[in-house]
């Protein structure tokens, strides 16, 4: 008797119960169904975190000037001026690690349009910030070394503002906005970016040539940088690196003796983002364990069955033993029955779990992410449980004696 | 005494029971021998011993001393695997309960040793097709057992029994559970198969079912009381019975 065979025989079997066989794969069901869907939440999770940290910008450093410290009290980070230009143009040029460096000076204002205004954050900045942060620009042109050097009066929108100062799906291109009165010219609106990992809507900002800004924004000091400096490592793993020798750069221009705290931070937003994500993941295993657990509950409900079925078929494994079916034969059918209530329990359970993992990601927007190592896990070890919680039952019909069996009422 | 040319050869056969700390023997010393195409009625009263004879001639069992040769080989002290290989090739039963698997057709029941065998699917409905039509059942291949008479379900084992070729058919009380007319009809089957030269043995504790063989063995406290030979009366069925065409 081969496999065939004896596969056709089980299923056989089990469509004789049909009811029976399908509330026992119910637990398989659930189980692997609920395996796939969570995988594809933490997977939807973990990828919107990393398009949140994306969207920051690429391998971003931020170095921020240092603090006061007056009469004992300590004033944080920033309260104090203590990056150059010179400093700016230090990194830029004698740290290997990095790619680009940007200052970015930034100030709330208000805003004009014709008939409209908005209180947003205006930031002074250079070319290479666009660079940093990913950033493309959706109409007009970006801003260019010309703007920049020359200081020209225009301005650079995000999607937030447009809409804000000039209606939903609007051109503002060529149009002129009033920055604290001072009028300027939109020469770009930059592509929608959507919210930091902390909730900032990135759209609501307004950004301007460095040059520019200085001188009719803010003055602030010459010598100094009033904001911070925005760090592009050359690759997500150079950005340890590129802190530690920016770190020993400033550490030296500023003449800061070994012991003694820096005047300035360094946040690695790197670090924060493979941190989050460290998070998720460990959600993601915490979920797929509580649904891995249902399907070991799935499998005691085969075993469960498949005792009940061995009992109550005692009498067709006597009849079966009767007519020339040797103990490794019976052993084989309730195998395979137990194998293909798992088998096909965790078929419909992926289908299941596909299309609950489709309606999660519709509902929270995030990309529907199947991990196929998850679906064929998934499988195997539905396989594997049939096996394990079917052997049992399987091998208590196979040492049945015939005379016992078929005398069972 | 038994002969090793003999089709089944029992000697001094016994077996003992342990139930708990009482060893019960069903059989004390029995010797048999049947020939091949006889029609043996094993006969006696309950725990006369013959359903355990029966038992141990089926391959069921296992004497726990003396020798069982089947076909001239000995049988007694094979493992189960090779047990159940005699009971799908040498032997085919026949219960009084029918045993046929239930909400299954007659034919999946009927190629069920053969299943056993190895055949190929096609042969086997070939040959579970011939089996019913001998036993009058060409036109119920696909019905279930519930969906039959206990004559037919009954005659549905028979033909589970003769499907693959057996040589010898073991009955155990097969018109038990079948009322007289019926029983004429299944005694008269299993004459029709010892005339084609297949071994009939049956166990019985009815009279009137013994009258259709050809030899009697009555059982009595696990021994052979007696052992004769006589003239078969002749099973005939009443007309229209279930051999022709079978009961609506």
């Amino acid at each position: 008797m081969n496999i065939l065979q004896t596969a056709r025989v089980a299923i056989r079997a089990l469509l004789r119960n049909k009811m029976r066989s399908f509330l026992t794969t119910l637990g398989i069901i659930i189980g692997v169904s609920a395996v796939i869907a969570m995988v594809a939440i933490g997977e939807g999770a973990k990828s919107q975190v990393e398009a949140s940290f994306a969207s920051m910008g690429s391998n971003l450093l931020i170095v921020l000037p240092g603090s006061t410290t007056a009469g004992g009290q300590h004033g944080g980070f920033g309260s104090m001026p203590t990056l150059t230009w010179e400093d700016l143009r230090a990194i830029r040029t004698e740290v290997p690690a990095v790619r680009y460096a940007a200052a970015q000076l930034a100030s709330g204002a208000q805003m004009q349009s014709e008939d409209q205004n908005w209180s947003t954050r205006v930031f002074g900045t250079t070319t290479e910030f666009f660079q940093i942060r990913n950033w493309p620009t959706a109409m007009g042109s970006p801003m260019s070394e010309s703007d920049v050097e020359s200081g020209t009066k225009v301005v650079f929108l995000g999607q937030t503002v447009v809409d804000r100062l000039f209606g939903a799906n609007s051109n503002p291109i060529g149009q002129l906005v009033r920055i604290r009165n001072i009028p300027f010219e939109v020469k770009g609106v930059l592509a929608k970016k959507g919210q930091s990992p902390m909730g900032q809507d990135y759209d609501d900002a307004a950004y301007i040539p460095l040059k520019t800004y200085q001188t009719k924004i803010q003055g602030g000091l010459q010598q100094f940088i009033s904001g911070v400096i925005l760090i592009g490592a050359v690759s997500e793993s150079g950005t340890q690196l590129a802190e530690k020798q920016i770190t020993a750069l400033l550490r030296d221009r500023h003449r800061i003796g070994p012991g003694q705290d820096d005047d300035f931070s360094i946040r690695n937003l790197t670090e924060l983002a493979s941190a989050q994500e460290a998070g998720t993941k460990t959600l993601t295993t915490l979920l797929a364990s509580i649904a891995a657990v249902s399907l070991l509950v799935g499998g005691i409900g085969i075993m469960n069955i498949m005792l009940v079925s061995v009992t109550e078929r005692t009498r067709e494994i006597g009849v079966r033993m009767a007519v020339g079916a040797k103990p490794r034969n019976i052993l084989a059918q309730f195998l395979v029955e137990a194998l293909t209530l798992a088998i096909a329990g965790g078929v419909i359970g992926i289908g299941l779990g596909l299309l609950a993992a489709q309606r999660l990601a519709t509902q929270f927007h995030w990309p529907m992410l199947i991990r196929p190592d998850v679906i064929v896990v998934s499988v195997v070890f539905s396989a594997l449980v049939g096996v394990v919680f079917g052997l049992y039952p399987a091998r208590k019909a196979s040492r049945l004696d015939p005379i016992d069996a078929l005398r069972f009422e | 005494m038994a002969e090793t040319s003999s089709l089944l050869a029992l000697e001094d056969v016994t077996k003992v029971y342990h139930m708990g700390d009482v060893d019960v023997h069903a059989l004390r010393g029995v010797s048999l021998a049947v020939e091949e195409g006889e029609f043996v009625a094993i006969m006696g009263a309950s725990g006369s011993g013959k359903s355990t004879l029966m038992n141990i001639i089926g391959c069921l069992d296992r004497p726990t001393a003396g020798r069982y040769l089947l076909a001239g080989e000995e049988v007694s002290r094979l493992d189960r695997n090779a047990l159940a290989e005699k009971r799908n090739r040498t032997l085919g039963f026949v219960f009084q309960n029918f045993n046929l698997l239930s909400r299954t057709s007659a034919i999946e029941n009927v190629e069920l040793p053969l299943l056993y065998a190895g055949m190929h699917t096609r042969d086997r409905h070939a040959r579970a097709e011939a089996a019913l039509a001998r036993v009058g059942l060409a036109d119920r291949v696909h019905h279930h057992p519930n969906q039959m008479s206990g004559g037919q379900q009954q005659r549905v084992a028979i033909a589970r029994a003769l499907v693959a070729s057996p040589k010898v058919i073991l009955a155990d009380e097969p018109t038990g559970n079948l009322d007289s007319v019926t029983s004429v009809e299944v005694m008269a089957i299993f004459q029709e198969l010892r005339d084609s030269g297949i071994t009939v043995v049956l166990v019985t504790h009815e009279p009137d079912i013994a009258r259709y063989a050809a030899r009697v063995v009555v059982m009595k406290d696990g021994k052979v009381l007696s052992d004769v030979r006589q003239e078969p009366q002749r099973a005939v069925p009443a007309p229209g019975g279930a051999v022709e065409g079978g009961q609506p």
